[in-house]
């Protein structure tokens, strides 16, 4: 039998911490045997050497500037397939809170005189400006869920994301759950995957893997009412990594 | 290899004036270009250019509450996302009047150690090795050097796995919060990351071994060097500022101290103390407190020709190794004494977020609160003004590359016309990359600038 020739695989940032693309180095072993199945061309965090022919791109960060909006494009022409790396990428992330002050405030609160010199846009998930084949959420993404995906990616298959919310697995985890230890917790409308690490270790759900499909929003904004949340404040839980959802929520929790 | 050692140094090829444009410099955190241009022989234009897309943390902070922000900030870097953490968490406590236990403060230095460990290694192996063994990145490595980058990958795990233990990740840590940890390391973990830590020493002995035979480009600027200092230890999580070990200033008035202004090709402040630029960093804190070392680390210094204080920028790289061995030492003194002492959960353990019963009992009042630590790259600053609901109304974070900036151009600047008629485009070019990489810039962190409210 002939061998396959290995796929090509680029990395691209664009706005964000790059903490996903970290999560790769921070694989160990696991990185090397990955490194065995396919060549990396271009992952300018890590390397000089920058290929510009790639079958798969993994485009981590908000696209945030119309070079943003040029690159991904351009990306999505030469790549085969094309995933969205991290909650900045699948969802806006924490960039997409800056949508929610005007933009000229936002420029001038950090950047004040010199505001006009900056160029921004709407922070958008990659998936607003071009077709993407596979979505791996989290912030930062969960290793095991990351590995799973590039098995699928390799194999050709489908990646289907839970739909459920991160309380089945945190009941799975057998841990206590937040609301009988008076606190509240985004888990019950946020899609599960990452095996509910931040409840794990003793802190709370904050939604970074985004909503499922249909939350029951209505029962979350009631039982936060509940426990004192206000309003606005109960809708930037909502929106703190899901700004591209934030009017639908506005108008439903409203 | 090292530019200006190389035979090609003295072939026709050297040049009188060269335009170097460096777009997206690699094997760094983040975007940044570097652009010089001569004239005659002479200098025209020497800029780092930051040109990573503008992220506005400061401005999405506005209207949050103050229990958030640490979960907020620590996204504004993935490689320091415990220090930003931990410098929120002081900022925040600051500001709410809220004194954490030494137990916790204990926990907080360890974490911060091991993160320093886990970027220095990072930095060490993954992007300037490659420069000094003439290649363009780790990859060839992993073929001709397999034994050096599994002992690389095997330390990068121990600082990994010390995240997960202490705060369940080390990117964007989840148990580390205003007050306390939201839960206890578990003793298990604490025992298998101690034994990891001891394994480590040797990888570490190799390191040092390795940077011993390896040669660093010589070059010499004298300049500020700002740190925070302790009488009691290597400040990284506490203590004042000083400039090249005079000038002692509470780290709250660090106004008085440093001024960043905007410039027209950069999306990042440069930083400057007294109108000059200065340098933060491992280099800065190894000159300004080399001898509150462990005295592992004093061995090592030694042993690698490293004396403070020391001006020559490249050598930040060995001062990293440097401060890996007095963290890795550190850590372990740290850990001995949980195994042997065990933790208080009553005096560490919080909530991540005021309970319902306390949530409308809380009285805020108006206040402004500053935390620093000396992150791997350098001294970091959070500051947040809050009103008297929590909301936060001012944010301001001083990140290390800002600071480092103006001194790495002022660097260039030196360097170049040292270099020029002797070299090719290509080697200058070389030797630029290599300055930019030794500071260890983390662009992405760069462009949260400060609120230019307070200037």
């Amino acid at each position: 039998m002939k061998k396959q020739p290995k796929p090509k695989v680029a990395f691209f940032d664009f706005t964000d911490c790059e903490g996903c693309q970290l999560q790769f180095a921070n694989m160990g072993e696991v990185l090397l045997e990955i490194a065995e199945l396919v060549d990396i061309v271009n992952f300018r965090e890590i390397m000089s050497e920058q290929g510009e022919d790639y079958d798969i791109a993994f485009a981590e960060g908000s696209i945030t500037t119309d070079n943003d909006v040029k690159r991904i494009k351009k990306i999505r022409e030469k790549a085969k397939v094309v995933v969205a790396l991290g909650a900045c990428a699948t969802l806006g992330g924490v960039n997409g809170m800056k949508n929610r002050t005007p933009l000229d405030v936002a420029k001038e609160r950090v950047y004040a005189d010199k505001a006009d010199t900056v160029n921004t846009i709407k922070a958008m998930p990659v998936h607003e400006v071009v077709k993407v084949d596979y979505f791996i959420h989290g912030c930062p993404v969960y290793i095991p869920e990351v590995i799973t995906v590039i098995k699928c990616i390799l194999m050709s298959r489908p990646y289907v994301v839970p739909n459920y919310p991160v309380c089945a697995e945190c009941k799975m985890n057998e841990n206590v759950c937040l609301y009988e230890k008076e606190q509240e917790c985004m888990g019950p409308v946020t899609r599960a995957g990452c095996n509910s690490w931040c409840i794990n270790n003793g802190n709370r759900c904050y939604g970074c893997r985004g909503l499922v499909d249909n939350p029951a929003a209505d029962a979350q904004k009631d039982i936060l009412l509940k426990y004192g949340l206000k309003m606005d404040e109960i809708l930037k839980h909502f929106t703190l990594y899901n700004d591209s959802l934030g009017d639908k929520y506005e108008q439903q929790l409203k | 290899m090292i530019p200006w050692e190389t035979s090609m140094s003295s072939n026709s090829s050297k040049t009188k004036d060269v335009k170097i444009d460096v777009h997206y410099l690699t094997r760094v955190e983040g975007h940044g270009n570097i652009v010089v241009d001569t004239k005659d022989g002479k200098l025209t234009k020497c800029e780092f250019q930051v040109i990573e897309s503008p992220r506005f943390f400061e401005s999405m902070l506005v209207g949050r509450v103050i229990w958030e922000a640490q979960h907020i900030t620590s996204r504004i870097c993935g490689i320091c996302a415990c220090g930003h953490s931990l410098a929120s968490i002081k900022a925040a406590e600051d500001a709410l009047g809220i004194t954490p236990a030494d137990e916790t403060v204990m926990l907080r230095k360890l974490l911060l150690y091991t993160e320093q460990m886990d970027s220095h290694i990072l930095h060490i192996y993954f992007l300037v090795a490659p420069d000094l063994l003439g290649v363009k990145s780790i990859m060839p490595l992993i073929k001709t050097h397999r034994s050096i980058i599994d002992m690389a990958l095997k330390m990068k795990r121990m600082s990994d796995y010390a995240g997960e233990v202490l705060a369940g990740r080390h990117i964007h840590p989840i148990s580390y919060v205003i007050g306390g940890l939201t839960q206890l390391p578990a003793r298990e973990n604490l025992e298998k990351l101690y034994k990891m830590m001891l394994e480590c020493r040797k990888y570490g002995d190799e390191t040092v071994k390795i940077l011993k035979k390896l040669k660093f480009p010589e070059f010499q600027r004298p300049t500020q060097y700002l740190s925070l200092t302790h009488d009691g230890e290597y400040a990284m999580y506490d203590g004042d500022l000083v400039v090249n070990g005079k000038n002692r200033t509470k780290y709250n008035k660090y106004r008085e101290v440093l001024t960043e202004k905007v410039v027209d090709y950069s999306r990042a402040k440069i930083a400057t103390i007294n109108n000059k630029p200065y340098a933060v960093g491992a280099l800065a804190r190894f000159n300004n407190n080399s001898d509150k070392l462990h005295k592992k680390a004093k061995a090592v210094a030694e042993s690698l020709r490293l004396k403070a204080p020391c001006h020559n920028p490249y050598l930040n790289t060995v001062a990293q190794m440097v401060e890996w061995v007095h963290c890795l030492e550190e850590s372990i003194a740290i850990i001995e004494k949980i195994l042997k002492e065990g933790l208080n959960e009553k005096k560490i353990v919080v909530s991540s977020w005021p309970k319902k019963s306390q949530i409308d009992k809380i009285k805020y009042r108006p206040n402004t609160g500053i935390g620093c630590v000396e992150v791997p790259r350098g001294s970091l600053f959070h500051e947040y003004t809050i009103d008297d609901t929590g909301h936060i109304t001012a944010a301001n974070c001083v990140i290390p590359t800002n600071q480092n900036m103006g001194n790495l151009e002022e660097d260039m600047r030196k360097l170049v016309p040292e270099l020029l008629g002797r070299h090719s485009r290509e080697e200058i070019t070389q030797a630029l990359e290599m300055l930019a990489r030794a500071y260890d810039p983390c662009i992405s962190c760069a462009t949260h600038l400060l609120d230019v409210r307070f200037v």
